[in-house]
C-alpha cells in the first residue's frame, strides 16, 4: 500500500483502480466498419438475384418438389450411400493390406490404389458402362483353364451397376489413402498393448486402433462424402437418371436452363449443408475422451471428495 | 511337496540371442523365475533388459535359444520331434497368461479406466461383463483409484495412470507380470504410489519379472537381483548381496552412481 520508490513504474493510481477486471474496451471501429460494408454488398446482391427475372425463381418454386426432380434426387442419394459403404469397407480392406507385412496383400493394394486415383472418375464410368464392347462375357473359371459359368456382359451391366462400381471403386482408392494415414496416426504402443493382452489382429483393429485413428478419418471422410454427392452428377453421362440428368430431361423439354440447374444446385447446397452438421457431431463424438473438463469429471471429482481417504490410503 | 513345485521354474530361458539387424543385443541370456517369485532386473541403458522382458511375451522374436514359460515355448511348438514356428492366433493364447505394465502407462485413450480394465476379460477371457465389472472396481479400490473408475486417462496423472495400468493387468489373472520400467516416464514424486502398489503385489506372491532403476525397489521387494550389461547376465543374487556386496566390476561402477 505505501508508496515506495520502486513502485515508480506503476501508472498513478492504487491497486484497486488498475485491476483489469474495471478495464474499458476500446471501440473496434475498423471491425464494425467492415461488417457494416459486408452487409451493404451482401444485401445488394441478395436484392438484385431476387429481382433479376432471368433466374426464373417462379419456375424453381414450381419444379422444385416435382417428382421428376425428386426421384432423381433419390437416386442421387441412394448412389451416395451405396457407392460411399462399398467404398469405406473396401478402402479399409485395401488400408490394411497396404499396411500388411505380406508383400502380395500390400502390392495388390498398392496397385488397386494407383489405377483408380490415377484416371479419371469420368473416364471410368464410361469405362464400365461400356465394358461389354470389351469383354461381350463374363465367366467365372480357371485361368487359361474351363470356365464353369458365364453371363452375357450387357445383363449385367446396367447404368446402375455401372455407376455404382465406378463410383465405389474409385472412392475405395481415396478412402484406402485416408484410413492408412488415420492407423498409421495411432501410437504404436497401443498395438503392442493389445498384443500383449494377446488380442488377434482384427479384435485389436476392431476395438482398439480404429476408434483412435476415427478421428482423424472422419474429418477427411465427411470431405468426400460432400465430393461424392457432387460426383454422383457424373453419371448423368451413362443415362442414370440421377438429380442433375432430371432437371437436364425438364429443361430440355422447357428451355429454363438456369432455373432448373438452380434447382438442383439449391438441392445439393441443402443435402451438403445437412451433412455438415452431421460431420460436426460424429467428431465430436469421437474426441469425448479429450474433453478434459466436462460432466464426467466434475460428478467423480464430487465423488472423490465424498472419498478423501481412498487416494491417501495408499 | 512345496519344494517340489518350486522345482519347476514358471519361466526358463536358454541360451537366449537376440539382434536387431547387425547389433546384437542379447548375448546368451540363461534365467530361470521360480512361482511367486519376484525377479527386478538391473542395468545401464541398452544393457537389453527391456528387450529380454518384451522377448518373454514374444512382442521380439528371439534369434537363437527358447523361452518357456508354464511349460509352454513362447512362439513354438514341437510337432513330431520337430519345432514348428506358431500362428499369430497361438501365440496370442500363449499371451493370455502374462501381464504386462509398459513404461508409456499404453491406455487405450478412447476407454474410461474401468472400460480399460475389463476390456480384456470381456473380449477375450469371456468373464460376463457384470463380473469383470465388479473385479475391476475390486482392483481399482486395490491400487487405491476407485473414485476414478469413468474418468479418461486423460483425465488422470501418469502416477493414476500407472495404477490403473497395473489394475488393467491384473484383470487377467495372469500366472506371470512383467513390468518394463514402470517408472520412468513419472514425475519423481509420482513414483513413489506406483512403487507402493508394485510392493503389495510383490508381498502377495504373484510371479514378476520387473525392469527398473529403481535401487531401493529392488532392494525391498526383490527375492533375487539380476545386473545385465552388455546382453549378458553379469551378476545375480539376493539383493542385500548384488546392490549391498556387488562382486563384479561393472556392477560396481553402475551400482556407485545411485549412491
Amino acid at each position: 500500500m505505501s508508496k515506495k520508490s520502486g513502485d515508480i513504474a506503476s501508472p498513478s493510481g492504487d491497486a484497486a483502480e488498475r485491476d483489469v477486471v474495471n478495464a474499458h474496451k476500446p471501440v473496434p471501429t475498423g471491425r464494425v466498419a467492415a461488417w457494416v460494408v459486408t452487409l451493404a454488398i451482401a444485401a445488394y446482391f441478395a436484392w438484385s438475384v431476387a429481382n433479376n427475372e432471368n433466374f426464373g425463381w417462379h419456375v424453381v418454386g414450381q419444379y422444385f418438389f416435382d417428382p421428376v426432380v425428386i426421384s432423381g434426387l433419390y437416386v442421387s442419394l441412394g448412389l451416395t450411400v451405396v457407392a460411399m459403404a462399398f467404398g469405406i469397407v473396401l478402402g479399409l480392406l485395401l488400408a490394411v493390406a497396404r499396411l500388411s507385412k505380406d508383400r502380395l496383400a500390400s502390392s495388390l493394394a498398392s496397385l488397386f490404389i494407383w489405377f483408380f486415383r490415377g484416371t479419371p472418375l469420368l473416364v471410368q464410368l464410361i469405362f464400365w458402362y461400356n465394358l461389354s464392347t470389351l469383354f461381350p462375357t463374363l465367366s467365372i473359371g480357371i485361368p487359361f483353364g474351363p470356365t464353369f459359368v458365364s453371363w452375357d456382359t450387357n445383363s449385367v451391366i446396367s447404368p446402375m451397376t455401372a455407376a455404382i462400381a465406378g463410383l465405389a471403386l474409385n472412392e475405395a482408392a481415396y478412402m484406402a489413402e485416408i484410413i492408412r494415414g488415420g492407423l498409421l496416426s495411432v501410437d504404436r504402443g497401443q498395438f503392442e498393448t493389445a498384443e500383449a493382452f494377446g488380442m488377434t489382429r482384427s479384435r485389436a483393429l476392431r476395438r482398439i486402433i480404429i476408434p483412435q485413428a476415427m478421428r482423424s478419418i472422419v474429418p477427411p471422410t465427411g470431405n468426400q462424402l460432400i465430393s461424392m454427392i457432387k460426383a454422383t452428377s457424373l453419371v448423368s453421362v451413362i443415362a442414370m437418371a440421377d438429380l442433375l440428368y432430371s432437371v437436364q430431361s425438364i429443361y430440355n423439354r422447357t428451355f429454363e436452363v438456369v432455373p432448373m440447374l438452380l434447382v438442383a444446385v439449391i438441392w445439393y447446397l441443402l443435402i451438403t449443408s445437412v451433412l455438415n452438421i452431421c460431420q460436426s457431431y460424429i467428431e465430436r463424438y469421437y474426441s469425448r475422451s479429450d474433453r478434459r473438463t466436462g460432466t464426467v469429471k466434475a460428478i467423480k471429482e464430487d465423488a472423490a471428495a465424498l472419498v478423501p481417504a481412498q487416494e491417501a490410503g495408499q | 511337496m512345496n519344494a517340489l513345485v518350486n522345482l519347476t521354474p514358471l519361466v526358463r530361458a536358454r541360451n537366449v540371442h537376440k539382434s536387431f539387424e547387425h547389433l546384437e543385443v542379447l548375448k546368451g541370456i540363461d534365467l530361470d523365475v521360480a512361482p511367486g517369485e519376484v525377479v527386478v532386473i538391473l542395468g545401464p541403458s541398452g544393457s537389453g533388459k527391456s528387450t529380454f522382458l518384451r522377448c518373454i511375451n514374444h512382442l521380439e522374436a528371439i534369434n537363437r535359444g527358447s523361452i518357456e514359460v508354464d511349460g509352454e515355448q513362447i512362439g513354438y511348438r514341437m510337432n513330431r520331434g520337430r519345432l514348428v514356428q506358431l500362428s499369430n492366433h497361438a501365440i496370442a493364447l500363449q499371451r493370455r497368461k502374462i501381464g504386462m505394465v509398459f513404461q508409456q502407462f499404453n491406455l487405450y485413450p478412447h476407454m474410461t479406466a474401468l472400460q480399460n480394465i475389463i476390456e480384456a476379460p470381456v473380449g477375450i477371457h469371456g468373464e460376463s461383463r457384470s463380473q469383470a465389472t465388479d473385479n475391476a472396481r475390486a482392483l481399482l479400490d486395490r491400487v487405491g483409484l476407485s473414485a476414478k473408475a469413468d474418468n479418461y486417462p486423460r483425465q488422470l496423472s501418469g502416477g493414476q495412470q500407472q495404477r490403473v495400468a497395473i489394475a488393467r493387468a491384473l484383470a487377467i489373472k495372469p500366472k506371470l507380470m512383467l513390468f518394463d520400467e514402470p517408472t520412468s516416464a513419472l514425475d519423481p514424486e509420482l513414483v513413489g504410489e506406483v512403487l507402493a502398489t508394485m510392493r503389495d503385489l510383490a508381498s502377495q506372491g504373484l510371479t514378476m519379472i520387473v525392469v527398473t532403476h529403481e535401487i531401493g525397489f529392488a532392494r525391498e521387494a526383490a527375492d533375487r537381483v539380476v545386473f545385465m550389461d552388455g546382453g549378458k547376465i553379469v551378476e545375480q543374487g539376493k539383493p542385500e548381496d548384488v546392490i549391498g556386496n556387488p562382486q563384479h566390476p561393472r556392477t560396481r561402477s553402475f551400482l556407485s552412481r545411485f549412491i
